[in-house]
């Protein structure tokens, strides 16, 4: 690549980091992958070819990146007797633009692989496939049933929210 | 982390970096990518992306990653972009020559390994403060002259040397650079100057004393002059 690489942050920030957080929650470790994909995509950016498709490319490093982060937090974890409490562990809950994250961390890990993948990062199903295992069309399955669940929350959600403010109106016609 | 093998394993890694043609199941049930749906549902918290970044560029300055960092600055010539290396300051550009054009060329030239790093040039930033507040007459800071080669650079090197508040004619430059017949020279020295304002290319004026040219435009020129005599 012989284009400034800052352009390449600015395009798919975003992308990467929905990426990274599908597949560990939003938190430290999401942001983590984040930053080591992007510290090992500068150091490689002169040596990729003109022609590569940067945010497949990206998206791909960010799985690999997010799948040492779960490897590694596997490692550390100190089996115990008890299921410590942890309902916040992914996706604190913290305003309405983490709210969907936490949703998304309560998916089955196979639909948040998937949706991480070829949802948000925009892989073909036998590419996703090959890097999250299972068959293409288990990947688009487990994508789609993870997305169908968060598209029902989300707007049993809205409906709640506009429901609310309704009410509100009613309750206080001059507000 | 496992740094080096995670671009280089190529067990993991496909060879070709290139997205494959997208397969027949997908037609089926697309998803809205156009990203409208994703950005509505996916949401992400205001500043979450540019907190990263910042964090980014401190890391990729402790590594020694980013070969050109770069900053914006406001002035009273409008808006300036700063880009140095690991040498010193490479380039101050004007809006006018438009600074994602400015990017591109650093990209091709120095290396696109391009990070928006303010912190290289806190000193810099400082200093043009300065200057254009009119308290300071003299930049001290590391300058690489990479962009620029031969005649071009030795009349760049020289500019310096004009004092602050004073002028010299592209004819004068000439004959301190040890080639009076080089005025035109000269002045394109001048207008490829990668370091305005800094490298001080808008103490150079026409023999008849008119402005010449100028890349930031005859107004910024002005106004540099004008700062440099009340001063």
């Amino acid at each position: 690549m012989r284009t400034p690489f800052d352009e390449a942050v600015t395009r798919h920030g975003g992308t990467v980091l929905r990426v990274c957080r599908a597949v560990l929650g939003a938190g430290p470790d999401a942001d983590d992958a984040w930053s080591e994909t992007f510290l090992a995509a500068l150091q490689a950016w002169p040596d990729l070819p003109a022609d590569t498709n940067v945010e497949a490319w990206l998206v791909r490093v960010a799985g690999r990146k997010a799948i040492d982060i779960t490897r590694a937090r596997a490692r550390h974890a100190i089996p115990t007797d008890a299921l410590p409490e942890r309902p916040t562990a992914l996706g604190v809950a913290r305003d309405d633009e983490v709210h969907v994250w936490a949703q998304v961390a309560r998916l089955p890990e196979r639909q948040r692989l998937a949706i991480a993948h070829h949802y948000l990062g925009g892989l073909p199903h036998t590419e996703a496939a090959r890097i999250i295992g299972g068959t293409p069309e288990s990947v688009r399955r487990a994508a789609a049933d993870g997305i169908r669940a968060l598209r029902r929350t989300h707007h049993a959600d809205e409906a709640a929210q506009s429901a609310r403010t309704a009410h509100t109106r009613k309750e206080h016609p001059d507000a | 982390m496992r740094e080096s093998t995670a671009l280089g394993d190529s067990t993991e890694t496909p060879t070709d970096t290139r997205t494959e043609a997208t397969d027949p199941h997908d037609a089926a049930d697309r998803f809205d990518r156009t990203g409208a749906e994703i950005q509505q549902v996916f949401s992400l918290e205001p500043g979450a992306v540019d907190d990263l970044r910042t964090r980014l560029a401190q890391t990729a300055e402790a590594r020694d990653l980013a070969d050109v960092a770069y900053r914006t600055l406001d002035s009273p010539v409008g808006p300036l972009l700063l880009a140095a290396t690991p040498l010193g300051l490479v380039r101050v550009a004007f809006a006018r020559e438009d600074f994602d054009t400015v990017l591109q060329t650093l990209a091709k030239k120095i290396s696109p390994r391009i990070l928006e790093a303010p912190d290289r040039l806190d000193t810099v930033a400082a200093q043009l403060a300065e200057y254009f507040a009119g308290t300071r007459r003299a930049f001290d800071v590391p300058l690489d002259y990479a962009l620029s080669t031969g005649f071009r650079q030795t009349v760049q090197h020289y500019l310096p040397h004009i004092a602050y508040g004073h002028t010299q004619t592209y004819k004068e430059v000439a004959a301190h650079v040890g080639n009076p017949a080089a005025v035109r020279a000269v002045g394109t020295a001048c207008a490829t100057n990668p370091l305005p304002v800094v490298v001080p290319c808008h103490r150079v004026l026409r023999t008849d004393r008119g402005l010449g040219g100028y890349l930031g435009g005859l107004e910024a020129k002005t106004t540099l002059l004008t700062l440099e005599q009340a001063a």
